[in-house]
């Protein structure tokens, strides 16, 4: 069984934690003292029934103003797969939550109310997961039974989606008419639309491959941390722990170590005192070399075959994270793995007007802002696109004086 | 890879991101399996070599003594090094005061006491077992989670935190709470406990005790509860699904004494674990305001 991670987008009421909740709710995932919570929180639909949206509300502060403002993430299997959901508002304030929450995802959700079709929120929320590299998309069409489950309105919206969406790269596209309140297409197939012949919901997630159109598959292994036992019987004893972002590693593999740029070959690779004799991207494990090289925290071991660009000048995509804004004089650290470097924003390319895609020229970055800059580097930069590979093509930057997380990076 | 592979990969990483960022990192172990399964995830992350950090006991002083005798064995059988904060100490020196009557517990003042062995030993980040599907406030918890000096964490103030790059930069004076099991569920510990091979407390498992029956739970008949003529005594067998303070620890009764039993009982089960801890009962809200304070 493997996991799947998937974010959802939506506007506020378009039923998206009402969704969530049929997920978790057909899927009996929500346990009795938790469905004894939400009863007691005394919400209810119209109709009587318990509002399943509840469960997805987190924090009091939220539940005060009855909106949600943070990533929260949710946990429910079936008997094929284990799924993460990366719960994220959609309101504009909050772009920089779903840009967070489409970082770790395979799949994006993106629903769109069966009344209001295709709106400006639909496509700023598809440019984003475009942006983060997610490409499979399903998008829901909620509400269904509010247009008497109508062929028409979900073909409508289905080209008008299209119709955007086509001009930015996202490989995998399909659609779903939903009732997330009625549980039409959640679970099983809806009778109430027998036009519709596609798969439902939970099948559709329950099936979903999302290893194609992943990372490059070239080897690559960012060191963070050396380990050095110094005992009398490992006294020579020098292993690299980290977890392989990309591709795969045997022993005897011919490697490249970056920024250096020395070449080694692994003798082995081990976890836990257990020798293995190859280990596939995701894997943690430590990998012995032959030669004595130094190599620190944060070094890229690298398949000799593919060594990835060394560079100081570097083109990347940006969304800002923080309430000030970016300031060109300033320098901020650049994460990306475990390495860290000073760096300065030598230029803003431009920036997008996010709801309507279109590039605009700007001095700045305020909060939510997307677009693009050109970054210089006091120290050699080893990275790939991130298109190519998200762990080595993505960083975060920091500011030096609040260490807080102000900008999400994506190298082009 | 299947899922536990995932997990695991996962949750070994961010142990070492915590060696490779701090100075003085600390794994706060209490005594249960989410704590346990911690450490196994600590061999595999540093095995050959020693932890980069030492072992943080709480001791209420109301801890099951299997809780106690577990946590030497173990600690011996690591060859690492172990650090109590006790509370006693703090109720001694006259720093918190006990709660009196029935329902009365340790578990508030245990926060006084994480806090001040933090500040002592000048801990920049610990390590803790919470996971995200545990409690809805939890659900939105960083990995990296930053505390400032009176060991508070701000909802509002959380770093965006993306892919899996972990930003543990702090000023001096606060710290760090790092959940490496954050996107493990309840059944995940226990199949992984399971695939390992994990040695747990036989608390965990279907044995014969002395109960009394409580605001609707089972509790252990221990002095520590403040037993008097209304609580009535019973033989039952029992195990626990979580493990902390006597006090608000609640029994299940069953008969599954083996990992498979366990199992099979958690998957069927229809209550929450957190619902046999008292102390969240108090309030829906109540697991917030306790983080807000600096708890766990
Ligand atoms: N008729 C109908 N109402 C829905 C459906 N999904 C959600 N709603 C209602 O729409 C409102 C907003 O839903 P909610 O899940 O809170 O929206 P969110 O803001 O996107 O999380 C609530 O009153 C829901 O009961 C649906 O499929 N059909």
């Amino acid at each position: 069984m493997d996991i799947l991670k998937f974010i959802t987008a939506g506007s506020v009421d378009d039923g998206k934690s009402t969704l969530i909740g049929r997920l978790l709710y057909d899927t009996d995932s929500i346990l009795e003292d938790q469905l004894e919570a939400i009863k007691s929180a005394n919400r209810k639909n119209d109709d009587g029934t318990v509002d399943l949206a509840i469960i997805t509300d987190g924090l009091k502060a939220e539940r005060e103003q009855g909106i949600t403002i943070d990533v929260a993430y949710k946990y429910f299997q079936t008997d094929k797969r284990k799924f993460i959901i990366a719960d994220t508002p959609g309101h504009i304030q909050y772009t920089r939550n779903m840009v967070t929450g489409a970082s770790g995802a395979d799949l994006a959700i993106i629903l769109i109310d069966a009344r209001k079709g295709v709106i400006e929120q639909t496509i700023r929320h598809t440019f984003l997961v475009s942006l983060l590299n997610i490409q499979h998309v399903l998008v829901c069409v909620n509400k269904m039974d509010m247009v008497d489950y109508d062929q028409e309105s979900f073909e409508k919206i289905k080209s008008d989606y299209l119709q955007f969406s086509n001009k930015l790269t996202i490989q995998n596209i399909e659609f779903i008419p939903v009732s997330a309140l009625r549980g039409d297409n959640i679970v099983i197939k809806s009778r109430n639309m027998p036009w519709y012949d596609g798969p439902s919901l939970i099948h559709f997630l329950e099936t979903v491959d999302v290893k194609p159109f992943a990372t490059s598959g070239k080897g690559r292994f960012p060191v963070q941390w050396i380990v050095r036992p110094q005992t009398d019987e490992l006294h020579d004893y020098r292993g690299y722990a980290g977890r392989i972002v990309g591709g795969s590693f045997k022993v005897g593999d011919k490697v490249a170590i970056m920024p250096s740029g020395f070449r080694s070959t692994i003798t082995h690779i081990e976890l836990n005192n257990e020798q293995k004799v190859d280990a596939e991207e995701g894997e943690s494990v430590i990998i012995r070399l032959e030669d004595d090289i130094d190599i620190s925290r944060g070094d890229l071991i690298v398949s000799a075959a593919d060594i990835p660009e060394v560079t100081k000048d570097i083109e990347a995509s940006i969304c800002w994270m923080d309430l000030r804004p970016l300031d060109l004089s300033q320098t901020y650290l650049l994460q990306t793995n475990s390495k860290l470097s000073r760096v300065k924003i030598q230029d803003i390319l431009h920036k997008v007007n996010i709801n309507t895609l279109e590039e605009i020229p700007a001095d700045t970055f305020s909060l939510n802002d997307i677009g693009k800059v050109r970054i210089r580097s006091a120290d050699e930069l080893v990275v790939d696109t991130y298109a190519e590979n998200k762990a080595t093509g993505g960083a975060i930057l920091i500011d030096t004086r609040t260490n807080l997380t102000v900008g999400a990076l994506m190298f082009s | 890879m299947d899922y536990l592979d995932h997990l695991e990969a996962e949750a070994i990483s961010i142990l070492r991101e915590v060696a490779g960022q701090f100075e003085k990192p600390a794994l706060l172990f209490s005594g249960g399996k989410d704590s346990i399964t911690l450490v196994h995830l600590a061999k595999k992350a540093f095995r050959p070599g020693k932890f980069p950090f030492p072992l943080v006991h709480i001791d209420t002083g109301h801890n099951f003594s299997e809780t106690i005798t577990f946590r030497d064995n173990l600690i011996e059988e690591l060859g690492e090094r172990l650090i109590v904060g006790n509370v006693q100490d703090a109720i001694d020196q006259g720093k918190v005061v006990e709660q009196k009557g029935k329902n009365a517990s340790r578990n508030p003042l245990q926060t006084v006491t994480l806090l001040e062995t933090i500040e002592q030993n000048g801990f920049d980040a610990c390590i803790g077992g919470a996971r995200r599907d545990e409690e809805k406030a939890r659900a939105k918890e960083r990995i990296f989670s930053v505390r400032d000096e009176f060991g508070q964490w701000d909802p509002k103030r959380q770093r965006p935190e993306l892919w899996n790059i972990f930003n543990g930069k702090i000023q001096k004076g606060e710290n760090v709470r790092v959940f490496p099991i954050s996107n493990w569920t309840e059944l995940d510990v226990w199949n992984y406990i399971k695939r390992e091979n994990i040695e747990i407390p036989s608390l965990y498992f279907a044995h014969e005790r002395d109960c009394i029956y409580r605001n609707g739970q089972w509790m252990t008949a221990d002095p520590s509860l403040n037993l008097d003529h209304e609580d009535k005594i019973e033989r039952k067998q029992v195990r626990f699904r979580t493990i902390g303070d006597m006090t608000c620890t609640a029994a299940v009764e069953s008969d599954k004494s083996d990992i498979d039993g366990v199992i099979l009982e958690i998957s069927q089960s229809r209550i929450s674990e957190r619902g046999a801890r008292m102390d969240d009962k108090v309030s829906e809200a109540a697991m917030e305001d306790r983080k807000k304070g600096g708890y766990f």
